[in-house]
């Protein structure tokens, strides 16, 4: 009961601190409240990271040797490396399928996936038992891991998410010499990105492809890192849209409807062929029986599936809602929770044996997982204020809404 | 033909045979997928242990003699006499192996306790050797699989993939934290020709040091002399693809914590089947994004410069 209660607690947080963020546009996030919050919220990751690197992560959190990976591992990297898809997505169809009128919404979408992929570095670097040795797969190669094709994925991508981020900052400071070689470079540098986003979203799923008598038969699936890829495009898209939508309140420009309803039609798709592939696979494996079991698994598969893939499926394939704002930032919202949800599943609830559950995070792992999220915030709007990031036409509030 | 043709595409395509080329280059360097596996083969000879844990009297000689082998620290549990009543011990980052009394009912469905000996079962195609991105975990010539700190980026990947859950973590570990499990003394007593120190130490000959091919003979011949005494069962013969420690049982092995429904074929083909497809997977998206983003590219190049040419026209 306990558990419960800290859950709902830990949502609680989570949802005032998004409120927070998305309500407060005045004086942007310097609001009083919202600055006691996120100071709050800083000031208890500060203590967690200086007791993890002096006491170690047995201090800190609630993970142990039977839960190995805990919230940081499923929530921070594994949801933030998918909600960070709409990069590579945005990027190909700009430079690769040269789909030009998407461009409004790339420069914002490259900056949330490089953001979102500085946090997973970081996030990894704390999470990892030898932070100092986090250099070690680049020269002491083992391809047979999965671990090792995440880690460069990793390296990689951040660095491609870096050079696609830089025209901005180039722009800014008036390198024009440096900007033209990135010009130059733009489509093989994207190509790159997109292989690597594959390979990457595609490889968080491969990593759960060794325990098939640990993870539970819902998620378990010798197609896990398709599924972790086609539901990492889907859900990147609906991030597009919640981040466009939000950066049109706070930052008084306009939003790009006909461009967000595109999207969501898109993303309905995707969750449309995920939810046949998914249904399909468990028919195959003949695990269909278990979704109806009553077990604490099978329930939070059927909110995941049912709330969080058809729901949202069904409300992005109608017309009239992507017609209106609020229902498609509705329906993107949930699709977001969904990706969650399925991550913390796979690597939580799905690892767990029935409900005994072997780890519970602590509040400390909550708070730095905070951290991240106001952190990466903030760090979106201050860049969206010194640099370049969204188109100067985009000020005329006739577009407001439009 | 197939030759002839591709040849044909390279002088055309420019670009895509760049992207393919460099994409092919790259997975060639970082992998090449021929000759390559990513289990070694099942080794008769590898120096193994039988445990009969009918034999087992739970004095845990073996525990104490491992700690003071392998330098661990020695809990206060383990300098009391036998025979004592002593609290179930897990296993540990500094504690590599452990006897604990388990009770499950046998076959006849009367409880029984018995002594069970847990430590690695050091496989002969060991998961966590394939998972491990630094190659920290290493199947040793002779057959043990030995952790090197050296190496560990501490990622506890081989924690969570290990089919019978043996690594354990050094949670308190600050910056430096290790991986911690048996190695079969396979450094130091090993290689001098000693027995590990469990083995030497059984006063009751339930742990047997041997070949494992020897071992499982001996295993099956037990069993068949003495059926009433034995399940039918060599733990270990072929769970994950077969294991360096032979288990011999009077109870069910899951009835007294083994884990049952372990997989009986080697787990690293699981991952290596997607891992050894990167190479073309990448290198053929490398190809059809190359040539979409170029050929739209070319068109639009076009359409722009027929733009301008009849602008220039109505000039």
């Amino acid at each position: 009961m306990n558990g419960w209660l800290f859950i709902i607690a830990c949502v609680a947080v989570l949802t005032w601190v998004a409120v927070c963020l998305a309500y407060d546009k005045r004086p942007r996030f310097l609001r009083p409240i919202t600055f006691v919050t996120i100071l709050c919220i800083w000031l208890a990751a500060l203590w967690t990271l200086i007791r993890r690197f002096t006491e170690g992560l047995g201090a800190v959190s609630g993970m142990n040797d039977a839960a190995p990976w805990g919230l940081w591992i499923g929530a921070d990297v594994f949801a933030g490396v998918a909600l960070a898809a709409g990069g590579f997505v945005i990027a190909a169809t700009v430079h690769i399928f040269r789909i030009e009128r998407f461009k409004p919404i790339l420069r914002p979408t490259i900056l949330t996936a490089f953001l979102g992929y500085m946090l997973v570095a970081v996030a990894l670097f704390i999470d990892i038992g030898r932070p100092l040795s986090w250099w070690h797969p680049l020269v002491m190669w083992q391809h047979h891991s999965i671990m090792f094709e995440v880690t460069w994925c990793v390296i990689l991508y951040s660095t491609v998410l870096a050079i696609e981020t830089s025209p901005p900052v180039l722009e800014r400071l008036g390198l024009n010499k440096l900007l033209r070689i990135v010009q130059v470079t733009t489509i093989p540098v994207v190509i790159a990105g997109v292989i690597l986003s594959t390979m990457h979203q595609s490889s968080l799923g491969s990593l759960y492809l060794i325990v098939p008598e640990k993870l539970y038969p819902l998620w378990y699936s010798p197609l896990l890192p398709v599924f972790f890829l086609i539901s990492a495009v889907a859900a990147g898209m609906c991030v597009v849209i919640v981040e466009s939508f939000f950066s049109a309140k706070i930052l008084n420009h306009g939003l790009e409807s006909i461009l967000m309803r595109d999207l969501g039609r898109a993303a309905g798709i995707i969750l449309f062929i995920y939810l046949v592939m998914k249904i399909a696979d468990l028919a195959a494996r003949g695990s269909l029986g278990m979704v109806f079991e009553g077990s604490l698994q099978s329930r939070l598969f059927l909110l995941e599936m049912v709330g969080c893939v058809a729901l949202p499926a069904i409300l992005l394939s109608i017309r009239k809602v992507r017609l209106l704002p609020r229902w498609l930032l509705g329906a993107s919202l949930l699709v977001m929770a969904g990706i969650v949800l399925n991550r913390i599943n796979v690597s939580w609830f799905g690892m767990s044996v029935s409900d005994h559950l072997h780890y519970i995070p602590t509040w400390m792992e909550i708070a730095l997982s905070l951290a991240f999220i106001t952190g990466g915030t903030v760090i979106f709007l201050l860049a969206v204020h010194f640099l370049p990031i969204f188109p100067k036409t985009a000020d005329e509030p006739a577009e407001l809404h439009g | 033909m197939k030759k002839h043709e591709h040849d044909k595409d390279l002088n055309t395509f420019n670009r895509r045979r760049f992207l393919q080329g460099l994409a092919g280059g790259t997975g060639l360097c970082v992998i090449s997928p021929e000759g390559l596996k990513a289990h070694q083969p099942a080794s008769a000879k590898t120096p193994s242990v039988l445990v009969d844990i009918t034999r087992c009297i739970g004095c845990r000689s073996c525990m104490r003699a491992c700690k003071q082998a392998n330098d661990l620290p020695v809990t206060t549990d383990l300098t009391a006499d036998f025979p004592g009543t002593w609290d179930a011990e897990e296993l540990r980052f500094d504690q590599w192996t452990v006897v604990n009394p388990v009770t499950g009912h046998n076959g006849d469905g009367v409880e029984v306790t018995r002594n069970i000996k847990s430590q690695c079962m050091q496989c002969l195609e060991p998961t966590c050797v394939s998972v491990c991105p630094v190659g920290a975990m290493t199947k040793s010539e002779l057959g043990p699989i030995l952790y090197s700190a050296d190496r560990c980026i501490g990622c506890r990947y081989c924690i969570m993939a290990c089919p019978f859950d043996i690594p354990k973590f050094e949670w308190e570990g600050g910056m430096w934290a290790v991986i911690g499990k048996c190695q079969f003394c396979a450094h130091t007593r090993l290689a001098e020709g000693r027995l590990p120190a469990c083995v030497e130490s059984c006063p009751t000959g339930a742990l047997k040091f041997g070949a494992r091919d020897a071992l499982l003979f001996e295993a099956r011949a037990r069993i068949k002399t003495q059926p009433d005494r034995y399940v039918n069962h060599i733990y270990g013969e072929s769970e994950a693809g077969g294991t360096a420690w032979l288990y011999l049982s009077d109870v069910p092995f899951e009835n007294i914590g083994f884990k049952s429904g372990v997989e009986t074929a080697p787990m690293p083909p699981l991952t290596w089947e997607v891992l050894s497809k990167i190479p073309i997977m990448a290198s053929a998206m490398a190809g059809l994004f190359g040539t979409v983003a170029w050929s739209l590219n070319r068109r639009e190049a076009a359409e722009r410069r027929e733009a301008s040419e009849s602008q220039e026209e109505s000039e």
